[in-house]
């Protein structure tokens, strides 16, 4: 298939499909990252997470509209307000669905399956009663959107960049709260014993709504960067979730830097089997190496060694 | 069959909708005195089968999602019917009798569309029923129509490859949104080459299908093919391979919420669909999707369907009025909206050229019939169910709207089985 091109055209086509690895990749840690705390490190299945993304996709519409009919000369920074608006939003819903059902249910890991599925039914329909059944379209600053010309085949797009940074800059975030602030500490201390935890002196009901407000904050986050690239809808956030769970799962549950290599992995894997063939294929093929490679490894790509 | 003769569900009233002047310009002529009508047919005479018809009102289904993933598209499809419904009524009703709809929920799910079906056509008799989106609600339904014999009107523009005596279908089927636009871009913009892209489900695979005969017979160039999952969100991969292959046209029938992924990312990419090359032409964004998607990201993008809601002509004019003046002055109309607003039209038209409410004299009275008064202008049913209409072009608008750049001369001939396509 390549005898028709010239070597050039071959080599910038190849420097465009390993950006759109890329971006691919970041867009599976930044919708992964917020599910790798919740799941990784509560154990809590958390179905809604689509939802609580797509929260923070309909606050960054909220915020466009705001901005231009209210401050249009602000318009061309307004994301950057959206992205926080949206952290708090979902996060602070995430920590009222804590208090109000998870916190009930952490003897039961399974029923939090059930539970937050419940929820994020209940959400969709309210998005569909508040904002209207129908996609809304988010404007987003024309500085966003285009590409930088490399040359004359090769072009960058600018949103893919803008994500790739947010999300090497919330990843660098997560690590250091997770692994080396004292609170990173007492959150794995609850997960790994919480009896002992409160033991000795940590508070663990707030250090658990604290890591599920901020799991869903980083997904509302997310939900915000994703109107760049896909749809606001009551139900879009059901195109996420199935390919966040494989990433997590794949990564190994507790494992941030497994969520990040797994990540890495799938999605090379799939955007260069869509070039190749075609993507219901590479969606076929990418989920079967998967569930072979979780037949031989069920812990995932990388676990924690604990003692048990 | 059926020995319970009292409707099971209280009747909503459509009476209290508000109903403009513009629907009284459009059907003004066809206007008839209402009391002539009751004498002439009396209830005994025009309902032989037991429907839901007494002799001053007739109940009629409607069968849509507004629950679920395909209330996005079928929101607009409920709200045209109504609008049809309460305009008829004001001019009158059926018959001397005044519609009375009776809606439920489909709730995207299929099997959940063939138990409303059912209890629509046994427990409440409707005359008729007015309904369905997707083929595989459409699917759902067909042996329950069958099998009760009912009548469904259908409206969205779909891959062919049926014809029921049970429904009229008042979209396109493929070969008429297909032909003409491919006709159209190959003359205008002198297209050598075509990348066909869409979801991976029936009506894409089979429209492609017909897409890719036709550009062979004309002794054009397919260089790409290729389907995504539905609700697929990253386009990267085959935006790249667009633009390696350079080809003239991007043909694309992408759907849902995959559409808004698609256009963005393509915008994102560098594709500017103002310039020359390569033209886009979509047969799956109406101005519904538009308004998702983002006017900014699909200017310059051709659609090829039967009704856009900027056509210029006077029956579109008041009904864009009405639908505003019924639902609200930011919504957009789109082809299915259009298509759907066309069925209880044809229902009516079908019975008093029957002078019956019963089904089989509605089939029969069906083929011929015609509708001047139709916002896409003119259509007339054919024989096999399906609807005479022009093929239309539109160019996509930054405000959202489409600019009509070309119509056939000539109405389509509905082919649902066309012969050296399949």
């Amino acid at each position: 298939m390549f005898s028709d091109y010239t070597m050039a055209e071959l080599g910038s086509i190849f420097a465009m499909q390993g950006f759109a690895g890329l971006s691919l990749f970041s867009v599976f840690v930044l919708m992964a990252l917020g599910l790798a705390i919740i799941f990784g490190q509560m154990g809590v299945i958390n179905m809604a997470h689509g939802e609580f993304m797509i929260l923070g996709a309909y606050v960054t519409y909220l915020c466009s509209n705001l901005f231009s009919e209210y401050l249009p000369g602000l318009f061309s920074i307004y994301f950057f307000l959206a992205m926080i608006c949206a952290f708090i939003a979902s996060g602070a819903l995430g920590m009222l669905v804590e208090w109000a059902m998870i916190r009930h249910l952490y003897k039961r890991p399974l029923d939090t399956l059930l539970a937050t599925w419940g929820l994020s039914l209940i959400l969709q329909q309210t998005y569909r009663s508040v904002f209207g059944a129908r996609e809304v379209g988010v404007t987003i600053p024309d500085w966003m959107m285009g590409a930088l010309p490399l040359t004359d085949i090769v072009e960058i797009p600018i949103n893919g960049i803008f994500v790739m940074i947010l999300t090497i800059s919330i990843t660098v975030a997560v690590y250091f709260l997770m692994y080396r602030s004292g609170w990173g500490k007492q959150v794995r201390a609850v997960t790994q014993n919480r009896v002992m935890a409160g033991a000795v002196g940590i508070n663990t009901e707030r250090t658990d709504r604290l890591t599920f407000g901020i799991g869903c904050g980083i997904a509302g986050v997310a939900g915000s960067a994703f109107t760049m690239i896909g749809s606001t809808g009551p139900t879009a956030g059901q195109l996420y979730i199935v390919d966040t769970f494989l990433v997590v799962v794949f990564g190994g549950a507790s494992s941030l830097l497994g969520t990040i290599a797994s990540a890495f992995t799938i999605s090379q894997a799939q955007s260069s089997i869509e070039f190749f063939l075609s993507g219901s294929m590479a969606k076929v093929l990418t989920l079967l190496t998967v569930v072979g490679i979780l037949m031989l490894r069920p812990q995932g790509l990388f676990t924690l060694k604990v003692r048990r | 069959m059926h020995s319970d003769k009292t409707p099971a569900s209280a009747p909503r009233s459509p009476a209290r909708r508000r109903v403009s002047l513009g629907a009284a310009a459009l059907i003004a002529g066809s206007m008839m005195p209402f009391a002539a009508f009751t004498a002439d047919y009396p209830t005994a005479k025009v309902n032989t089968t037991g429907l839901a018809v007494t002799d001053d009102v007739v109940k009629v289904g409607i069968l849509h999602s507004v629950t679920g993933t395909m209330s996005i598209s079928e929101t607009g499809s409920v709200q045209a019917e109504k609008l049809a419904i309460s305009q008829i009524n004001a001019m009158g009703g059926v018959l001397g009798r005044k519609i009375e709809y009776i809606q439920e929920d489909g709730a995207s799910d299929w099997p959940t569309f063939a138990e409303k079906a059912k209890k629509l056509l046994v427990s409440d008799k409707a005359a008729a029923v007015f309904g369905c989106w997707t083929s595989a609600s459409r699917k759902a339904v067909l042996p329950v129509f069958e099998q009760y014999n009912g009548m469904l009107y259908y409206p969205t523009f779909y891959e062919g490859l049926e014809e029921s005596p049970n429904v009229i279908y008042t979209g396109q089927e493929a070969t008429q949104q297909i032909i003409a636009g491919i006709d159209w871009i190959v003359k205008e913009k002198k297209a050598k080459s075509f990348y066909l892209l869409g979801s991976d489900y029936i009506w894409p695979r089979t429209s492609n299908k017909i897409a890719r005969k036709h550009i062979e017979k004309l002794g054009l160039k397919v260089v790409g093919e290729e389907y995504y999952p539905l609700g697929h969100t990253q386009f990267n991969s085959v935006i790249n391979k667009i633009k390696l292959r350079k080809p003239d046209v991007i043909y694309v029938i992408v759907v849902g919420g995959s559409n808004v992924a698609f256009y963005k990312q393509l915008k994102a990419a560098g594709i500017d669909m103002t310039k020359e090359k390569p033209a886009l032409l979509t047969i799956s964004v109406t101005e519904d999707e538009i308004r998702g998607i983002g006017g900014e990201n699909i200017v310059g993008a051709y659609a090829a369907m039967k009704y856009f809601q900027s056509l210029p002509n006077e029956n579109n004019t008041s009904f864009v009025k009405a639908f505003k003046e019924m639902w609200g002055e930011d919504i957009v109309i789109g082809d299915v909206t259009q298509a759907a607003y066309l069925g209880p039209w044809l229902w009516k038209a079908a019975v008093e050229k029957a002078g019956s409410f019963d089904i089989d004299k509605i089939r029969a009275a069906s083929p011929g019939i015609e509708l001047k008064t139709a916002p896409e202008g003119y259509v007339r049913i054919h024989k096999n169910h399906h609807l005479w209409s022009k093929t239309r072009v539109g160019l996509a608008q930054t405000d959202g709207q489409y600019k009509v750049v070309y119509e056939t001369k000539e109405l389509m001939e509905p082919d649902p089985f066309p012969k050296g396509y399949q």
